[in-house]
């Protein structure tokens, strides 16, 4: 195992994300300020609890997953893109270093930065509305958990794009109204009997659910379920990944 | 016609080689044969220049063996390490400056280099590092973001990159490529202490007196076949071409009858006659052609010997036919 090129790569990005610390932490953790101000603090105090969840709370757990999985997306994303884009990719190319070791250390730093952006939301929370954390242990799991796999999706997707437009397509065009759909703001058993079975083949509603569940104890879908989803979600990335640095599509000609 | 034994046929690796290309080809998707069958030994702490003209495949030759770029046949071997199976002991064996500037214009001249050490598994080693960016005049520039220093400057932190973990083998592509003079005398100092310590450096190259001035073998690359590898002075002595030139007293209407045959030729004025004569030679054949000028009553008034450049040399190699060169 090369540790040294693993933690040169983690350096390397972590460095990038201080660089740009208003982009990277300041300005998600205020724009999920200003949801909690509408509707956590102003129209949450007006909406009803919802499983006994006062609106505020409920929504806590949507809007950190719908920072989490953009940023963790953008972050893996723009980090394997920019060496394509700048030609310094040569240099990760030509080392010795393997397909996993490249995903540790992009893959983790963006999954980091995920992790330290949704704990500050989190943090940020208790300014605007009072929430208990039913089982902290599992919430942390979460977080992680959904970083490391949408970290890797963004990687994918960093790895796919061969210009900028294609780099914001998917997380703005296809993750960003998943989250939305996937419960973020809403239980799913306010939707109606038919929408319910459709809202299952959104994988983001497993992910709002298990998380919301280590928050309230209640969860839409089981948490074994919520789990098993997001584990197998992470090892169709890897493949994905691991099948692209075997090929060499899109980064070897 | 010179025939040319030259390395690209060698069936075997050398003892001596560091580097061994063996029946490496490159057919990318559309059809395009960018090589064909290279076989190269390059040997260690020799200076190997590769010279070509554009397209030829030396980037395409250097890239597979760094890893940048997949062969569709043939194998290669890095200090006795195949680069597919073995490709963590190989690559940290070798380094590489490409030929375009690619550079993390946000990251610091320092950082970016202990990130190339970390990459290829090296610890971090600031006395090395140090020694690099000083022999490099980049030590002032350590903190430097990358973004501010000139296209020269920017070269050399490519090289310190490539040196930053310690390669036996050194790729310079095209490493010239927009230095000025100075710079581009100082990098042949930095490339000869190189070599002094040990280090095998290729270099593919458009400045043949870069080649000339500073390997020990050349390769000629052309339409993707290795043309030949050959000693530098070898290759000079073997297809150097000498000439005499004698400055007339009189103008000449044509060369004489008796003179033709002869491999003389004729300036438009009439006052210059230039006489070819093959370097490998033992009779140059000289002397009997001044005893003939003298039988037909031609006076010259001065002569003057010259041996034809490596520039020479290699133009005429890639204008040759395939057959011809053979």
């Amino acid at each position: 195992m090369n540790i040294h090129g693993i933690r040169a790569i983690y350096r390397f990005e972590m460095a990038r994300t201080f660089r740009t610390l208003m982009q990277s932490i300041a300005a998600p953790v205020l724009s999920t300020s200003l949801y909690f101000i509408v509707f956590g603090a102003a129209i949450g105090s007006r909406m009803g609890d919802i499983d006994g969840t006062s609106y505020g709370a409920f929504i806590i757990p949507g809007l950190i997953m719908l920072s989490l999985l953009g940023e963790s997306v953008s972050n893996a994303s723009f980090g394997i893109y920019m060496p394509k884009w700048a030609g310094t990719i040569y240099e990760l190319l030509s080392a010795p270093v393997s397909w996993i070791e490249v995903v540790i250390g992009y893959v983790g730093a963006a999954a980091t930065k995920s992790v330290i952006l949704g704990l500050l939301i989190l943090v940020t929370a208790r300014f605007f509305v009072d929430y208990e954390i039913a089982h902290p242990f599992w919430m942390f799991g979460f977080l992680v958990l959904t970083a490391i796999t949408f970290s890797l999706f963004g990687f994918i997707i960093g790895l796919w794009a061969d210009d900028f437009q294609k780099l914001q397509v998917v997380p703005l065009m296809v993750v960003t109204p998943l989250t939305f759909l996937g419960g973020a703001f809403y239980s799913i058993s306010m939707l109606p009997p038919f929408w319910q079975k459709v809202t299952l083949f959104n994988p983001v509603v497993y992910l709002i659910s298990g998380f919301r569940w280590s928050f309230t104890g209640r969860a839409d879908v089981h948490i074994a379920v919520s789990t098993g989803m997001t584990l197998g979600f992470l090892v169709i990335c890897l493949g994905i990944v691991w099948w692209i640095f075997r090929s060499g599509w899109k980064l070897r000609t | 016609m010179t025939s040319i034994p030259s390395d690209p046929a060698a069936p075997t690796t050398r003892a001596d080689a560091i580097v061994s290309v063996r029946g490496v080809g490159k057919t990318y998707k559309g059809g395009f044969e960018a090589l064909k069958s290279i076989n190269l030994d390059i040997r260690r702490g020799e200076i190997l220049a590769l010279l070509g003209p554009n397209g030829a495949g030396k980037t395409t030759l250097i890239s597979i063996i760094c890893g940048i770029v997949n062969a569709t046949e043939g194998s290669v071997v890095a200090d006795g390490h195949d680069i597919v199976r073995d490709y963590r002991a190989a690559r940290s064996t070798i380094g590489l400056v490409p030929q375009e500037l690619h550079t993390d214009a946000f990251e610091s001249v320092l950082s970016t280099l202990r990130f190339s050490r970390g990459l290829f598994g090296k610890p971090p080693n600031p006395a090395h590092l140090e020694k690099i960016l000083r022999e490099l005049s980049l030590w002032d520039k350590r903190n430097n973001k990358i973004m501010t220093l000139s296209g020269g400057m920017k070269r050399r932190v490519m090289i310190a990159k490539a040196l930053s973990h310690e390669p036996k083998v050194l790729f310079l592509d095209e490493p010239s490529a927009g230095v000025d003079v100075e710079l581009r005398h100082d990098m042949w100092q930095m490339v000869r202490r190189l070599r002094e310590s040990g280090t095998t450096i290729i270099l593919t190259t458009h400045y043949i007196e870069e080649a000339e001035e500073m390997a020990d073998r050349i390769g000629v690359i052309n339409k993707g076949e290795l043309i030949l590898v050959e000693d530098k002075h070898t290759l000079m002595r073997k297809l150097g071409k000498k000439q005499l030139t004698l400055t007339l007293q009189q103008p000449m209407q044509a060369i004489p009858p008796g003179l033709v045959g002869l491999p003389l030729e004729l300036s438009g004025d009439g006052l210059t006659l230039v006489y070819t004569f093959d370097t490998q030679s033992d009779e140059t054949g000289i002397a009997g052609l001044l005893r003939r000028l003298g039988e037909h009553g031609i006076d010259f008034k001065d002569l003057q010997s010259s041996e034809s450049s490596l520039e020479e040399i290699f133009v005429s190699l890639v204008r040759k036919p395939r057959e011809e060169r053979a």
